[in-house]
């Protein structure tokens, strides 16, 4: 890990100075020299810094931050390649660090909802263009030719002769010069290294098991924790008896706050065995709920008249009085937990005058504001340090779990760590939250969709639907809105949050209204979308011709309705600014039905990482199909069910189907691709086991539905 | 708690641990060899995957009691270099997402390729579904195993 060395800190500022800073280009320019440390303190060269993202050594090596946080979404590899990509940099010699929370340096430091790339576009790409500009203007003094005359190429000023002077030569004076206030960014069509494959820049560390996530950070010093946390939403500690906990070997303490117990000790063994004689007696302190309570209150809340109106258009009760055929059907999922791989963890280290946070987070600047209050201290004394993120998910967006480990090591007067089991992720997680919709459609005679209605009813979901989505604005008359029920039972953002469920329901539901309107599914979309585009109702907030043309390349890509011996399901949906559409495939094998192939076509605007883009559709796609088929949490008098692999199913190797992955080219900035990818795959899967089964999937997880017996999975990935 | 010699990547450590200690907490703890992961505790992901003679074992089920004179082997010593074929071919073919469950995969991925140089792709499938990757790498992992494989001697 890199820190920046105190003895360097007197050269930043003396240079700092001479460098010149101030506010530049709506984000803030760093004004300082300072020197990158290895970790055994030595310096590696003395770096030139360009601005919060760059600096440049004299030995050329470009060394760039990367503020958001990294979970496996290639963030770390894609933002420094914008950069580098706008400076002409030499990727060989270039040099990722994760940046620290750094709120004066960077904005919107977070993973979450698909927006790193979209927000930041931009702005990383003016750093590089700006540093560029800088260095050429040295080299135009240098030598005394007008700056118009130069080029740059792979870390170097090129002049018209061909001599050339290198950025690390170039970078002291460069830095010297006024920071110009407008720089002319590249021609997309000139990229040279965004779009291209680019291997990730932690691979090294990650084959050869370095020390890269929270739970692998250790210090010198440091004691280990885990928190006995009441098992069932709803109760309360009544009364901890940690007389036998405290006497086991390595235990320091047992320390009761909140509702938790926390037991710390020397090592995560010794501090497991103590919890097994823990005893901690609980008592109801609200509502203490059973999946089976949920299920009943559903169907009393999708009866209820009044709801909350969440989209409103035309006259919904006269086009289905008018109706020829009205579709009414109803899907349902349960929650899920978001299971990273890496549990659940953070170190803190409360001090008299400040606060030090390491570990995996996706919103560090929440962590550093919830322990900020819980401790009533200035946020300014809170450090964040960013390590990289064993999976997120949207759980790691929740600060709970950072603010504990901070209220714990004040408690103790000590650094420590604490470690959630993986009992502890599924038991006391922020679930997806159980949803169920009831879709209905109302076709007239010849099979125009005149009326649409949905329903969605939540436990702890908020607004269950998405009702500018598609296809609103495409019927003439419809209704959405909602019923959400409050419950102990605590819920957040779970990759692709609401839709993660609502484009299979959705999806698969007007694979039915199309048949019933004698349609071919793909054709009946692209009419719905064309009526939206000629006469649209209401407000239209999604872009007809991009999913259009995620529809049609899908289509094209699969060899839509041409495929004789295959069954194709196919779904098309709008998330977090970005269109995907697939199209699975079903084959019959020796009278077992088979998925085999899932092919996506992906809409997000400019493609940075080729490998990087792939691997989000296919990660998407398996992540998609793996929770439709099996995930569930279902909970018992307020406590989880599910609390560990052995009955919380993930998707394994040999259940994967092959995946085809394909971008739409059309030069638009990048729009996000870190979760549209995964809400289409559900609908495409079931749809295509209707076809080649006749029986519809309604309710998830998939493999407990009879629907579902027989069908056959990952045949030769 | 008891004194434990154990072979760890050629070297022998000395440990003083509690006899039904899992070799995980072992390595991570006591030893610092945090490249072996924990996931779930129960032998079900596979995260925490490293060789005992040789063999691909889950570290998390086997208590340090167990192990005796068998030679353990971890991501850290997989390769002085990180140059094993299974770490070259993972490195070619970008396979890590979040990279949390890729020690244990690559652990896996050697175990079978040092007994079976050229797996058909049956054997790798079930040579690699204990190992769980909730990123969804799947499709890479078989491509480097793959590749892996052509480059074993
Ligand atoms: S941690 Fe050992 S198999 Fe999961
Ligand atoms: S890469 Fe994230 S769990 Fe496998």
């Amino acid at each position: 890990m890199e820190t920046l060395s105190k003895t360097s800190r007197r050269d930043f500022l003396k240079l700092g100075l001479t460098a010149g800073g101030g506010l530049m280009l709506s984000f803030n320019w760093s004004d300082s020299v300072a020197a990158i440390m290895n970790t055994s303190g030595e310096a590696l060269a003395a770096n030139v810094d360009f601005n919060s993202y760059l600096s440049i050594s004299p030995d050329d090596v470009v060394t760039i931050f990367s503020p958001n946080p990294e979970l496996g979404q290639n963030i770390k590899t894609s933002f420094p390649m914008v950069v580098a990509e706008e400076l002409d940099a030499d990727w060989k010699k270039v040099k990722v660090v994760q940046a620290a929370l750094d709120v004066k340096k960077y904005d919107r430091q977070l993973t979450g909802g698909s927006g790193a790339v979209p927000h930041s576009w931009e702005r990383l790409r003016k750093a590089g263009a700006t540093a560029r500009q800088m260095l050429i203007e040295a080299a135009a003094k240098i030598w005394n030719v007008a700056a118009s005359t130069l080029t740059t190429a792979n870390g170097f000023v090129i002049h018209p002769n061909g001599t050339k002077l290198s950025y690390g030569a170039l970078a002291t004076d460069a830095a010297a010069l006024t920071v110009p206030t407008e720089v002319k960014l590249k021609n997309p069509k000139d990229f040279k290294l965004i779009g291209t494959v680019v291997p990730n820049v932690d691979n090294k560390e990650m084959i050869t098991g370095k020390p890269l996530y929270g739970l692998d950070f250790y210090r010198e010093g440091m004691l280990h924790a885990m928190i006995q946390r009441p098992p069932s939403f709803g109760t309360k500690i009544k009364s901890v008896d940690a007389t036998a906990a405290k006497a086991l070997p390595g235990i320091v303490d047992v320390v009761t706050f909140k509702n938790n117990v926390a037991i710390v000790g020397k090592s995560t063994w010794e501090i497991m065995k103590a919890r097994k004689v823990l005893k901690v007696e609980y008592e109801n302190a609200g509502n203490v709920e059973s999946t089976s309570d949920h299920d009943k209150l559903f169907k009393e809340l999708l009866d209820k008249p009044e709801a909350t109106v969440r989209r409103k258009d035309g006259d919904v009760e006269t086009a289905f009085k008018n109706a020829a055929t009205v579709i009414k059907r109803e899907y349902q999922c349960p929650f899920l937990s978001h299971a990273p791989m890496e549990p659940m963890n953070f170190f803190a280290h409360v001090k008299a005058d400040g606060v030090e946070l390491i570990g995996p987070t996706q919103t560090p600047d929440r962590a550093r504001m919830a322990t900020a209050q819980l401790l009533g201290i200035a946020p300014e004394k809170i450090t964040v340090e960013l390590t990289r993120l064993g999976g997120g998910f949207g759980r790691r967006l929740q600060a709970d779990y950072v603010v504990e480990a901070a209220e714990l090591s004040k408690l103790i007067n000590a650094p420590v760590k604490v470690t959630w089991s993986r009992e502890d992720d599924m038991m006391g997680g922020s679930y997806r939250p159980a949803v169920r919709y009831r879709f209905e459609a109302a076709l007239d005679t010849t099979g125009n969709l005149i009326g649409y209605k949905l329903r969605g009813v939540g436990v702890n979901a908020g607004n269950s639907t998405r009702e500018d989505n598609f296809p609103s604005g495409a019927v003439a008359n419809l209704l959405i809105d909602s019923i959400d029920h409050q419950s102990p039972i605590t819920t957040g953002a779970w990759r692709a949050p609401i839709t993660n469920f609502l484009a299979f329901a959705e999806q698969a539901f007007l694979d039915e209204v199309a048949l019933a309107a004698k349609k071919d599914p793909v054709q009946f979309r692209l009419d719905l979308l064309d009526k939206a585009k000629q006469t649209p109702t209401g407000a239209i907030k999604y872009d007809i011709d991009r999913m259009k043309s995620v529809i049609n390349l899908a289509a094209e890509k699969s060899g839509w309705g041409k495929k004789k011996n295959l069954a194709q399901g196919f779904s098309v949906y709008f998330s977090h600014r970005s269109y995907v559409a697939q199209v699975a495939e079903v084959e019959m094998v020796s009278g077992n039905p088979v998925l085999k192939k899932i092919i996506a076509a992906s809409d997000c605007g400019i493609v940075i990482n080729l490998s990087g883009a792939k691997q989000q559709v296919a990660g998407g796609i398996v992540d998609g199909l793996g929770h439709a088929l099996y995930g569930q949490v279902t909970f018992k008098d307020g406590a989880a069910e599910q609390r560990n692999f052995n009955n919380y199913k993930l998707i394994r190797y040999n259940e994967v189907p092959q995946v085809e992955v394909h971008f739409v080219d059309n030069g638009i900035d990048p729009t996000g691709l870190g979760e549209p990818a995964l809400p289409p795959t559900g609908g495409a899967v079931a749809n295509a086991i209707f076809k080649a089964t006749g029986k519809r999937l309604y309710n998830q997880p998939f493999t407990l539905q009879e629907e579902m017996k027989g069908v056959k999975l990952g045949q030769k990935m | 708690m008891a004194a434990y010699s154990i072979n760890v990547n050629g070297e022998t450590k000395k440990v003083d641990v509690a006899s039904d200690t899992p070799l995980l907490w072992v390595l991570r703890d006591s030893l610092g060899l945090v490249g072996t992961k924990y996931g779930c505790g129960i032998a079900q992901c596979g995260a925490c995957t490293v060789h005992l003679n040789g063999t691909a074992v889950r570290s998390c089920a086997l208590p340090i009691s167990a192990i005796g004179t068998s030679k353990v082997t971890t991501i850290e010593g997989l390769s002085k270099e990180g140059d094993h074929p299974v770490q070259q071919a993972w490195q070619e073919v970008d396979v890590p997402q979040c990279g949390y469950c890729q020690a244990g995969q690559i652990m896996s991925a050697a175990a079978l390729l040092a007994k079976n140089a050229k797996p058909t792709e049956e054997q790798i499938a079930t040579a690699m579904n204990g190992n769980i990757c909730r990123c969804g790498t799947y499709h890479r992992i078989k491509e480097a195993v793959v590749l892996a494989s052509s480059k074993m001697k």
